[in-house]
């Protein structure tokens, strides 16, 4: 997969089976919520650092960027709480939450896309009783990545052949003439892409003909 | 569920995530960033239950590690951080904006949807993302919801328009959602 | 020998006799008001069978009845001798179906994986699996492409990819939809070729006529009624003929 946050390294914590770093990280949020010291604050922050950086080896750009992505918010809440309650409390809030997004990121860095996907699906298990099959799930996630880049190619030629035309991709008129028909044009192609899932074995009930859509009809 | 539903699903969580890659358009101080409007038509297209689920899986996708959320952000860290109750708020709103949508489908036009956008799309989305804002950061209440809902109205209200501009067209070229039946409608 | 009781379906994939080949039986569809298939009374056990007619004449509609993708509103399609209507699972392991557009048929984001997925659908086991995706991405010259993105592929290397997709499937027949008309003329002889070079039965509808020499038998539909069944020549006549008055 060409697109993912997963960083390759042959370490434990790559090691580590993904439901198990999923419940580590959901023990750690428990903990730094249930128990609020600046002390032990500070403490998950440098094991997570630890973790992420000397044990798993990742590079520090990885988690740098996720630490930047709520900057804003750590400044923020300093602030906020300098002047309503203590620096302290501010301090403490502000090393959960970047705990928190650190040791998410070290999770993710650390485990691939399959390996997750294939933990959703047995999440999903139990929702078997109510008809969902998990098997499907692996499938959606299949189709969800392959379309985005199909999307972005008609987006293009839809511009395309709106700017041969002479019209201009801005503004709400824009909406009519390259929005709605590119929704038209890939709702069109989700249903043709679903006869060709059904065609390979997707699934053995027959779609009923139907009657109202016209436009349903193969061209 | 059909085949043709799992298409649709997929189909629209890689519409949210193409919304992400396209830069903020800067309309007043609050920039916009086109993912809400890809949860709004989902919602306003699919109707409830198939619109909340391709929000779900797009939720799914961004979780598992992939950098779909506008900026390049996914993993697990957006749902850790102070804004994780606007990312689990969107199922819920698209939820609300299809069976809003599936009431009003037989008079629908640019003004219910935009009315139901507004519901769904912002009065849901605070009503969750506030809360686990201020919970996340101990923000006072007033500073939550300032920092997280008020600067947001502008863009949000814009975004509700479009999606309703867009969903009234589709309704009309290549309706997804189904007739509604009337006995269950009238209740 | 054939029993018609009325409500009472075939019970199981026993039934099944290959010698039958594809049958349509009173087949009418319609969309809404719109008839696009009336009457149609067919049997198919050639080797090679065209179906050509102008856009709209219901010719892609049968296609899709041929694999139980759609469902005859009126009369019965059977294959080997099983119902589309209700044996559609075990029908669809009969007939594989490439359609127009490979965008439409690729449903994995990599190549590979899109080859291996009916094999899933199927049940096949992965270590045989992966023999029979790598030995069907070598014939058809994408084995160096087995981990790429498919969208990274050219439109005729896609259409290799949907087609590859499902011979791994080993169905006794295919049917093609119009499977030359997104492609340049190198790539639609190499379809052409690979058309040509295939064991199984096989169905083309197709607006491209040279794809369907050396055919045994070409159908031409026309307002959703089959008005010319013959060999390819006096098919093709037929047919320019039919095209020539409008």
């Amino acid at each position: 997969m060409t697109l993912a946050l997963y960083v390759p390294r042959a370490s434990v914590v790559h090691r580590v089976p993904a439901g198990a770093k999923l419940l580590a990280l959901a023990t750690l949020a428990i903990a730094l919520f249930w128990l609020p010291t600046l002390a032990g604050a500070a403490a998950a922050l440098l094991g997570t650092v630890a973790v992420g950086l000397l044990v798993a080896r990742l590079p520090v750009a990885v988690l740098a960027r996720q630490a930047r992505a709520v900057g804003w918010w750590l400044v923020a809440l300093l602030a906020v709480h300098a002047l309503t309650t203590d620096l302290r409390t501010g301090a403490q809030v502000a090393l959960r939450l970047l705990t928190l997004v650190l040791a998410a990121a070290v999770v993710t860095a650390t485990t691939r896309v399959s390996e997750m996907v294939r933990v959703v699906e047995r999440l999903c298990a139990p929702l078997r009783l109510v008809g969902v099959r998990p098997a499907r799930v692996g499938l959606v996630v299949a189709l969800a990545l392959r379309f985005i880049p199909v999307l972005v190619e008609r987006a293009d030629r839809i511009r395309a052949a709106q700017a041969a035309r002479g019209g201009s991709g801005r503004g709400v008129r824009a909406l009519r003439t390259t929005v709605a028909p590119l929704l038209v044009q890939v709702l069109q192609m989700a249903h043709d892409v679903s006869e060709a899932l059904d065609a390979r074995g997707a699934d053995d009930v027959p779609s009923r003909p139907r009657r109202r859509r016209t436009q349903e009809a193969p061209r | 569920m059909k085949t043709r539903d799992l298409a649709y699903v997929a189909l629209f969580a890689a519409i949210i995530a193409v919304l992400g890659t396209l830069p903020a358009i800067p309309v007043g101080p609050v920039p916009i960033t086109a993912q809400t409007l890809g949860v709004m038509l989902a919602g306003a297209v699919l109707g409830a239950r198939r619109g909340a689920l391709a929000v779900l899986l797009f939720l799914v996708l961004v979780a598992v590690g992939l950098p779909l959320l506008a900026g390049g952000r996914g993993g697990l860290a957006p749902f850790a951080g102070p804004t994780a109750g606007y990312l689990l708020s969107w199922p819920v709103a698209a939820l609300v904006i299809g069976l809003l949508t599936e009431r009003t489908w037989d008079r629908y036009n640019v003004l219910v949807g935009t009315l139901v956008n507004v519901v769904g799309g912002l009065a849901v989305v605070y009503a969750v993302g506030v809360p686990v804002l201020k919970v996340a950061t101990g923000l006072p209440w007033a500073e939550a919801l300032w920092s997280g809902a008020a600067l947001f109205v502008p863009g949000d209200l814009f975004k509700a328009f479009v999606a309703a501009a867009v969903a009234d067209v589709v309704r009309r070229s290549y309706p997804v959602i189904e007739r509604p039946r009337r006995a269950a409608g009238a209740r | 020998m054939r029993f018609r009781r009325p409500g009472a379906a075939p019970a199981a994939d026993d039934v099944a006799d290959p010698a039958r080949g594809i049958e349509l039986r009173g087949v009418g569809h319609r969309y809404g008001e719109r008839v696009v298939l009336d009457g149609v009374d067919l049997t198919f056990r050639e080797a090679r069978v065209g179906v050509i007619g102008a856009n709209g004449s219901g010719k892609s509609t049968l296609a899709r009845l041929l694999n139980g993708l759609v469902v005859p509103s009126e009369g019965r399609v059977l294959v080997d001798g099983l119902d589309t209507r209700t044996q559609v699972r075990a029908v669809r392991r009969r007939v594989g179906f490439v359609f127009q557009d490979p965008d439409a048929q690729i449903v994995h984001p990599t190549v590979a994986e899109d080859v291996a997925y009916g094999l899933e659908n199927q049940g096949v086991p992965p270590d045989e699996r992966a023999a029979r995706v790598a030995e069907v991405l070598a014939r058809y010259g994408l084995a160096g492409h087995a981990d790429h993105p498919a969208h990274l592929l050219s439109g005729g290397q896609k259409q290799l990819l949907a087609i590859a997709g499902v011979l791994v499937m080993r169905p006794a027949r295919i049917v093609f939809d119009e499977p030359t008309t997104l492609l340049d003329l190198v790539n639609a002889r190499r379809v052409a070729e690979l058309i040509a070079g295939l064991d199984q039965q096989v169905v083309v509808v197709t607006h491209q006529l040279d794809l369907l020499d050396g055919f045994d038998r070409v159908l031409v539909v026309d307002g959703g009624r089959v008005v010319e069944d013959a060999a390819p020549g006096p098919a093709v006549a037929a047919y320019r003929a039919l095209m020539a008055v409008r």
